[in-house]
């Protein structure tokens, strides 16, 4: 068996499936001479007239344009330039409806002719020296797309160097009435040679069909004559039948191959062009003649000359009907393209573009309108008919149904439109419509997705941006929370080192903190005259009471001297002061040595007091570091404060302390709010004892103050220790409230009461002290600290009992006891403090 | 007897075995529905059905929503999830009107530069800066309203995308015409 090629070269030919034979209609103009026109006043041209995008404008309205210039010029591989069909001047560019079954408002140049026909320069090329790449920039240039009807760009179909099998020239045309490639083939078969030679240089084909219908013997026989002696070229008559001028369809005939679905003819080694862009493109390589005419048909009954024109493109369809003797009746249509695969005009202003072929003005009888639709009887004609062999009544089914998976697996998009189907249906359904809007939708869909796709990565891309955004802000806001904080703990640690220096030197700048001592000391200085005259006022009556008494000289030396004291006492808190808060201790000592040197009368208690005041003062000067201190302080200052037992002023002075105290604790954190609480209880538990007896009940709550504030102290000072230091605390503060509650017990005889109590709270004192130490320190220590001091409270106690009996027995004796208590009290206290500076020695 | 039940309990145990190690060996990893439904919506991010952008709604459907709350998928949306989820199809949700395409516009010289549009598109389809004019890519806009509100001085339009000669489908109603034998 021969091979495919040679089969070819016999002059085989194939048939495709189905096939319609429509009245062809052609003998109405393709016997008569193609006709010249003269020029219309307005040419309309498009700025898109193919497939692909719009050329870049060139021109603005007002220029003066000459024959051939371009107007747009291709600023990509798929734009094509329009050119000036004629000389003359561009009137406008603005939108007008397009010749597209829409008849959307595209833009156009408009233009107006000026009759001179002026030619720009021109520049013939020769063919045979020049390269491939001169030649398509030049098909590209003269604008020529595919003038079969589609209009792709030919450049694109022209520029396959290799692999082609056969150039086929598509001279089918096989939908009724047209016969513009007819026209052209009797007239310019030449230069179709001409053409399909340089398409030969450029694609290099083993061989050129030219497919002919059998209905036109004309242009066979001229195309036959043109071809000379040219090797491999073969004139291929094939007969009659619509639709063989379908690029497919014609490959197919002439061939026996099939184009895969969705693929294109390159792709089995086949380049198909119409004979009419043969022709453009010999004009153009040859002569320089851009696109910018067309042969169209000019066809129908409605016409008294219908014929072919050389029509320019631009060329409203107004005004062909017009110089072929138009006479419009009644609900006249005007068909663009064939009546198979051609759309009705809505206006006669549409131009003519490069792939327009026919302009149909039918009469009613002669092209009748479709009748009503009716419903598909499935009689298989129009699948006997599809030369796709596609199933029609199926895409129907499923184009009414928009069921585009359907469709799609029914090859919808295999259609090519023809038409065929619609014309065998006996049901008059316009199938052909159906599919169109089903394609139409399918398109629109699939762009949705795409663009459905492209909205969810940007969405998603915004959406990682924003969490990224947060992320880094977070992080910077950690990062600059964390630098201030460090600069706050640098910034206390600074204020805390600023406040120990300021310690350590002197106190010549007086910072906030320094003015609230002052402050504080000022008021503690008032509240020590208050309790001075007070006392004074307290000991008068006393004097009375006591002057039956022998031993009045004591007393009237007691009225006289707590001025002095308290004079004295005042000079040494001056000199303690300028003598610098660094010899904080010593001071203390100086005030309390002072007060002893004084304290033969009973004016030490005040004096012990106010001392207490100044270390109070001084210790919240030292700042929060210095929190021991203060509590050592306000203890140190509650115990002389519980040895005025008789003023009225001290359970207030007290009060205060303790409110001081709970401010303290309260800002020294949260963490100790409980505590603080629990102390604040203790208080106020010990006020409630008030109502019963003021005057005994100033020294419980004394106490039971000075041990709140301990413990709040202690708490702060060491959480980790806290259980056991709790533990210990409240055996502590228990034993506090039990000494509390046999002080009132014991204090019966009123003015007798000082010195059990006195030595009470002062072992409490020195009981918390050892505490705070064993904080510090190490718990034996501590321990053995305590069981040093607690001894020693004890005999000090036991020491004190003997004088509360001497002095229940003896009304005469109270100044004595008291004073012996006091001195005791100090000495204690001055040991203590010899214990904290030198533990280890005194232990 | 025996032998037929032994053979049979014999087969029923390889067959099993087989098809025990082909469900392991041979397992498809299926689309998880969420995603499935996700991609049938249109990613507007609209929020018009009431979820703050297309996947939270697809997650509610994958949860048992209503599938006719999407107003730019429109009916053709609600087939494909009735059609993936098993389910009836039902019209658009009442309180939502079928969409118009639409793609927001901003009149350029009423713009004053507030950046509130920019940063309530979910598509980052508009491009400007502080105090700069703003505009709208309408290529990448989804149409789905969001900067309408946000704009202090309600420059921004929602206008219907014009029909294009590609986007243009064929008029049904087109008359299509008839070849006759005259001879």
């Amino acid at each position: 068996m021969a091979s495919l090629f040679q089969q070819i070269k016999s002059g085989m030919l194939w048939d495709f499936h189905g096939g319609i034979h429509p009245p062809a209609r052609k003998t109405q103009t393709s016997q008569k001479p193609l006709g010249r026109l003269s020029l219309p006043e307005r040419l309309y041209i498009p700025l898109r007239q193919h497939i692909g995008v719009a050329g870049k404008l060139l021109v603005q309205p007002g220029d003066y344009v000459l024959k051939g210039q371009p107007l747009t010029a291709a600023n990509n591989a798929m734009a094509v330039p329009v050119h000036a069909p004629t000389s003359g001047h561009v009137l406008a560019i603005d939108d007008h409806p397009s010749a597209h079954p829409s008849a959307l408002p595209e833009p156009m140049i408009v233009m107006v002719p000026d009759g001179l026909e002026q030619w720009r320069e021109r520049q013939p090329l020769d063919p045979e020296h020049i390269s491939r790449q001169q030649i398509l920039a030049r098909i590209q240039d003269a604008g020529i797309a595919g003038m079969g009807g589609a209009g792709f760009p030919t450049h694109i179909k022209s520029s396959a160097s290799q692999g082609v099998d056969y150039l086929i020239i598509n001279a089918a045309e096989c939908e009724p009435y047209i016969t513009a490639d007819d026209a052209l083939m009797q007239t310019e078969a030449e230069t179709i040679m001409q053409g399909i030679d340089i398409l030969c240089d450029l694609l290099s084909p083993k061989a050129v069909l030219i497919g002919i219908e059998d209905d036109k013997p004309r242009a066979i026989a001229a195309m036959q004559a043109a071809c000379g002696n040219r090797k491999d070229f073969y004139v291929r008559v094939v007969p009659a039948k619509y639709p063989s001028g379908g690029e497919k369809q014609l490959i197919q005939r002439l061939t026996s191959k099939e184009v895969p679905a969705g693929r294109r003819p390159l792709d089995i080694g086949i380049v198909m062009q119409n004979v009419g862009t043969a022709f453009a493109i010999a004009q153009a390589v040859l002569h320089d003649i851009p696109l910018i005419s067309r042969i169209v048909t000019v066809v129908g009954e409605t016409l008294s000359r219908p014929q072919n024109v050389l029509a320019l493109v631009g060329t409203p369809v107004g005004f062909l009907l017009d110089s072929c003797g138009f006479v419009a009746e009644a609900k006249q249509r005007v068909i663009m393209g064939g009546p198979m695969m051609g759309f009705t005009l809505p206006s006669l202003q549409i131009p003519i573009v490069k792939t327009s072929n026919c302009i149909i003005a039918p009469t009613d009888a002669e092209l009748p309108t479709t009748g009503p639709e009716l419903d598909c009887i499935r009689c298989g004609a129009c699948a006997e008919a599809c030369p796709a062999t596609l199933l029609p009544q199926q895409l129907l089914w499923f184009s009414k149904a928009k069921d585009h998976d359907k469709l799609k697996e029914h090859h919808l998009s295999d259609c090519i439109e023809c038409g065929a189907c619609a014309y065998v249906c006996p049901s008059e359904i316009p199938l052909v419509h159906y599919y169109r809007v089903a394609k139409a939708e399918i398109r629109e869909q699939h762009r949705d997705e795409l663009k459905a796709e492209q909205a969810k990565a940007r969405f998603e891309a915004r959406n990682e941006r924003l969490e990224r955004e947060k992320q880094q802000r977070m992080a910077k806001n950690q990062a600059l929370a964390a630098q201030r904080q460090s600069m706050l703990a640098e910034q206390q640690k600074q204020q805390i080192a600023d406040a120990a220096s300021r310690v350590e030197t002197t106190a010549e700048t007086l910072s906030k903190e320094q003015i609230i001592a002052e402050r504080e000391r000022k008021k503690a200085e008032a509240r020590a005259y208050q309790a001075a005259k007070a006392q004074n006022q307290v000991e008068n009556p006393a004097e009375t009471k006591v002057e039956p008494a022998p031993a009045t000289e004591v007393n009237t030396d007691t009225a006289t001297d707590p001025r002095q004291s308290a004079v004295a006492a005042a000079i040494a808190r001056a000199k303690a002061k300028k003598a610098g808060i660094s010899e904080n201790a010593e001071a203390d000592e100086v005030p309390a040595s002072s007060a002893t040197l004084d304290s033969d009368k009973a004016a030490d208690p005040r004096s012990a007091a106010v001392a207490a005041a100044i270390a109070r003062a001084k210790a919240k000067k030292a700042g929060i570091s210095a929190d021991a201190e203060a509590a050592k302080a306000a203890e140190v200052s509650a115990s002389p404060i519980a040895l005025d037992t008789e003023k009225a002023t001290d359970p207030r002075a007290a009060a205060v302390a303790a409110a001081i105290a709970r401010a303290k604790a309260k800002k020294a954190g949260i963490s100790a709010e409980a505590e603080a609480t629990k102390s604040e209880d203790a208080v106020a538990g010990a006020e409630n004892t008030t109502p019963v007896d003021t005057e005994k009940a100033a020294d419980p709550r004394a106490a039971a103050v000075a041990a709140a504030i301990a413990r709040a102290k202690a708490k702060k000072a060491a959480e980790a220790t806290s259980t056991i230091t709790t533990a210990d605390l409240t055996a502590e503060t228990a034993v506090n409230t039990t000494i509390a509650a046999d002080v009132p017990v014991a204090a019966s005889p009123v003015a007798d009461a000082a010195d059990p109590r006195a030595a009470a709270v002062a072992a409490a004192i020195a009981r918390a002290k050892a505490k705070k130490a064993a904080e510090t320190q190490q718990e034996p220590s501590a321990d053995a600290e305590i069981n040093q001091i607690t001894p020693e409270t004890e005999t000090k106690a036991v020491a004190a009992e003997p004088a509360v009996i001497e002095a229940s027995t003896n009304v005469v004796a109270p100044t004595d006891a008291k004073k012996a208590a006091i001195a005791a009290a100090i000495a204690r206290a001055k040991a203590k403090k010899a214990i904290e500076s030198d533990q280890e020695k005194s232990e | 007897m025996l032998i037929a039940l032994l053979t049979l309990t014999g087969l029923a145990l390889i067959f099993g075995a087989i098809l025990g190690y082909a469900a392991i060996r041979f397992k498809v990893e299926a689309d998880p529905l969420v995603d499935q439904i996700d991609d049938i919506l249109p990613q507007t991010q609209c929020g018009q059905c009431g979820y703050p952008g297309c996947r939270p709604y697809a997650e509610a459907i994958a949860n048992g929503d209503a599938i006719n709350k999407c107003p730019p998928g429109g009916d053709a949306a609600i087939k494909k999830l009735a059609s993936l989820l098993g389910v009836e199809a039902k019209p658009l949700d009442g309180a939502q009107t079928p969409a118009i395409k639409r793609v927001a516009y901003i009149r350029e010289d009423e713009c004053i530069g507030c950046t509130k549009c920019i940063q309530a598109c979910p598509v980052d389809a508009i491009v400007g800066a502080s105090k700069q004019m703003h505009t709208v890519i309408t290529d990448e806009c989804t149409g789905c309203d969001l900067c309408v509100e946000p704009c202090p001085v309600n420059c921004i339009d929602m206008l219907p995308v014009p029909t294009s000669v590609e986007r243009w489908k064929w008029d049904l109603q087109a008359i299509p015409v008839k070849m006759v034998e005259t001879n």
